[in-house]
C-alpha cells in the first residue's frame, strides 16, 4: 500500500505529534538526570561533569536514613501484598463466578479507584486512633497501609498467569493422589512464578514511589525517600534532589523493564 | 458436585482471601466508614475532633455563615477551589486527549514486533515516580530553570516568565504525569483496528479527515472515554502535582483537604471534604460504566 504512494494508514501530523510526544515525555527527565551531575549549584547552568552530589547525597544521613526505611517498608509492603495476592488470585479465578464475587473484586480494586488523598486521609484518623489508644508509633503503620495499596498491583499479573495457564497438570497430579498442598508446590508454584515475581515487582516499585499515604500516615521522624524530597523542595533546590531522584529512577526503570519482559515472555 | 464438597470448596475461597480481605479492611475499606462517622463530629480546639454530633463540616463544604450578620451565603474560597479542581481536570483530560490520540494511533500503526518498544516508552516514565517527574516539570520551568535560561541567552526576553506556582504549571504538571493513561487505552482499542474499514472509506472517496471523523475516531471511543476518566480522575484528586507546581498559591481539592489536617485544624471539615471528593469521582466512574455499556450494546 506504502509502496503505491498512498499509505491508508497514515494521518498527516500525527506522526509529528507522537515524536513531539516522546520528546516531551523524556527531556524533562533526561534534563534532570543531566544535571545531578553538575559540578556547579545550579540546575539550569552547566558547570561541568561531577560526581559531588551523589556524594553528598550519600553522606547525608538524613537521606541515608530514609532510604534505609523506604526500603524496608518496600520489603514487608511487598511481601505481605504478593503473598496476600496469591492467595487471592488462586480463589478468585479457578471456579468461575461466586457469591460475593462483585464485593471481593471491588474491594481488591479499590486502592485504584479511590483517590489517594481519600485512603490517606481516612488511614491518618483511624491510625491516629490506634496510636493514641496503643501508644504504639512504630513502621507498621506505614507497612501496613502500603501493603493494602500494592495488593492490586501484585494481584493483577499474578491472576493473568493464572488465567492462562493449563489446568490439565494439575488435574494429573491429583489423580495421582498428590495432596493439595503438594500439586499447589510442585505444579502450581512453579508455573506461576514469573506472575509472581512480576507481581513483587510492580508492588515494591509502587510501595518506593508513594507520597501522598506516606506523607499522612508517617510519624515524626519517619520520613521516606520521596517524602523527605517533598519536604526540601520548600528549599533551595540543589542537584543533590537531582542525585537523589536519579538513583529512584534507575531502580524503577529496572523494575519495569523486568517487569515487561517477565510479563511479555508469558506466551 | 455434591453439597458437602460445594462448601468445602466455598470455605477453602473465603480461607484463601481472608489475609487479603483483612489487610484491606484494615487499611483501605474500613478507614473510610471512619471517615463518614468523622464528618458528623465537631472540630477540636487543636485538631481531633470532640465527641458531639454536628452538621457543621458538611454544611461548610459549600457554604458558610456570615460571623456578625448570621447570613448564610456560598463559600466562594471553597467553590473556587472546586471549581478549579473540575476545570483544570478537565482541561488535562482534554490535553491529553489532543497529544495521546495521535501518538497512541501512531504506535498502533507501527510493524507489529515494534509497537512492544514504542509501548515501553510511553510505560516507562508512568511507572516512574510521579514527584520525580512533578520535580523534573518543575526544574524545566522555574525562574531560573531551563526554559527561562534559554529564552533569556537567546535575547527573546529581557526578565524570566513567572509560570511557577499558576494554573498554567498545574496543568502542564498533570497533563505531563497522567499522559500514559490516555495513551494507554487508545492504544489498546486502535490495536486491533480493522485497516480495510478505512481503505473502504477511501475506496468511496472520502477524505482523510472524513475517514479519521467518521470510521477511526467512532471504533476508538471506548478506548478515548477510558482514557479521560483514567485521567480525570487522579487529576481531580491530585495533591503532588498542584502542591509542588501550585506553590500552596493555587489550591485544588487534595490541598484544601490536607489544610484543614494542618492548619485549619478542621478535622471533620477535612473528612466531609473527602467524602465529596469521592462522591464526585464515583460518580465519573458510574457515568463511565454506562457509557461503555452502551458502546458495547450499541457495536455488539
Amino acid at each position: 500500500m506504502a509502496k503505491q504512494g498512498f499509505d491508508i494508514r497514515r494521518q498527516p501530523g500525527f506522526a509529528t505529534i507522537a515524536m513531539a510526544c516522546f520528546v516531551v515525555l523524556y527531556l524533562p527527565i533526561i534534563l534532570l538526570v543531566v544535571y545531578s551531575f553538575n559540578a556547579g549549584t545550579s540546575i539550569a547552568i552547566w558547570e561541568g561533569f561531577s560526581w559531588r552530589w551523589y556524594v553528598s547525597a550519600w553522606q547525608n544521613e538524613q537521606v541515608q536514613a530514609a532510604t534505609i526505611r523506604s526500603l524496608v517498608i518496600a520489603f514487608w509492603a511487598t511481601l505481605i501484598a504478593t503473598s496476600c495476592a496469591v492467595l487471592a488470585a488462586l480463589a478468585t479465578t479457578r471456579q468461575g463466578r461466586f457469591r460475593g464475587y462483585t464485593l471481593v473484586f471491588a474491594m481488591i480494586n479499590q486502592p485504584l479507584m479511590v483517590p489517594e488523598i481519600v485512603t490517606a486521609v481516612a488511614l491518618l484518623i483511624f491510625f491516629a486512633m490506634i496510636k493514641v489508644a496503643t501508644g504504639y508509633t512504630g513502621l507498621f503503620y506505614l507497612i501496613i497501609a502500603h501493603a493494602a495499596f500494592c495488593i492490586p498491583f501484585a494481584y493483577m499479573p499474578i491472576r493473568a498467569r493464572l488465567q492462562g495457564m493449563d489446568l490439565s497438570l494439575e488435574q494429573a497430579a491429583m489423580d495421582l493422589y498428590g495432596t493439595p498442598w503438594r500439586v499447589f508446590r510442585r505444579i502450581t508454584l512453579p508455573q506461576l512464578w514469573p506472575g509472581i515475581l512480576a507481581g513483587a515487582m510492580l508492588a515494591f516499585v509502587i510501595s518506593l514511589d508513594d507520597v501522598v499515604i506516606t506523607e499522612f500516615v508517617k510519624s515524626a521522624g519517619q520520613d521516606t525517600l520521596p517524602t523527605y524530597m517533598l519536604g526540601q523542595l520548600r528549599r533551595v533546590v540543589t542537584p543533590e534532589v537531582n542525585a537523589i531522584s536519579t538513583a529512584l529512577l534507575a531502580i524503577s526503570v529496572v523494575m519495569v523493564m523486568g517487569f515487561f519482559f517477565l510479563s511479555r515472555n508469558k506466551k | 458436585m455434591s453439597d458437602a464438597a460445594t462448601q468445602r470448596a466455598t470455605r477453602s475461597r473465603w480461607l484463601l482471601l481472608a489475609p487479603a480481605l483483612a489487610v484491606l479492611i484494615f487499611a483501605a475499606s474500613g478507614p473510610l466508614l471512619i471517615v463518614l462517622f468523622y464528618s458528623f463530629l465537631t472540630p477540636g480546639d487543636y485538631g481531633g475532633v470532640v465527641w458531639e454530633f454536628s452538621t457543621d463540616a458538611w454544611f461548610n463544604v459549600v457554604l458558610e455563615e456570615d460571623f456578625f450578620t448570621e447570613e448564610v451565603g456560598f463559600a466562594d474560597a471553597h467553590l473556587s477551589i472546586f471549581w478549579r479542581s473540575i476545570k483544570l481536570s478537565l482541561m488535562t483530560a482534554l490535553l491529553t486527549f489532543i497529544f495521546g490520540f495521535p501518538t497512541a494511533y501512531f504506535i498502533a500503526t507501527r510493524p507489529k514486533e515494534k509497537r512492544d518498544i514504542w509501548m515501553l516508552l510511553i510505560i516507562i516514565p508512568f511507572w516512574t515516580n510521579l514527584l520525580i517527574r512533578t520535580f523534573a516539570i518543575m526544574e524545566l520551568i522555574r525562574a531560573e530553570g531551563t526554559v527561562n535560561t534559554l529564552l533569556l541567552w537567546t535575547g527573546i526576553i529581557d526578565e524570566p516568565i513567572q509560570m511557577l506556582f499558576t494554573e498554567f504549571a498545574i496543568l502542564l504538571g498533570m497533563a505531563y504525569v497522567y499522559l500514559p493513561l490516555m495513551v494507554l487505552p487508545i492504544y489498546a482499542s486502535l490495536e486491533r483496528f480493522d485497516f480495510t474499514l478505512v481503505e473502504a472509506g477511501y475506496d468511496l472517496y472520502a477524505s482523510r479527515w472524513r475517514v479519521l471523523k467518521r470510521v477511526i475516531f467512532p471504533l476508538a471511543k471506548p478506548g478515548v472515554i477510558a482514557g479521560s476518566i483514567l485521567v480525570f480522575v487522579p487529576s481531580l484528586g491530585a495533591y503532588v502535582t498542584p502542591r509542588v507546581l501550585g506553590g500552596g498559591k493555587q489550591l485544588m481539592l487534595g490541598n484544601l483537604i490536607e489544610l484543614q489536617f494542618g492548619a485549619g485544624r478542621n478535622w471533620p471539615l477535612g473528612a466531609a471534604l473527602s467524602l465529596t471528593l469521592l462522591a464526585i469521582v464515583m460518580v465519573a466512574l458510574i457515568l463511565y460504566v454506562r457509557a461503555a455499556g452502551n458502546e458495547e450494546v450499541r457495536h455488539g
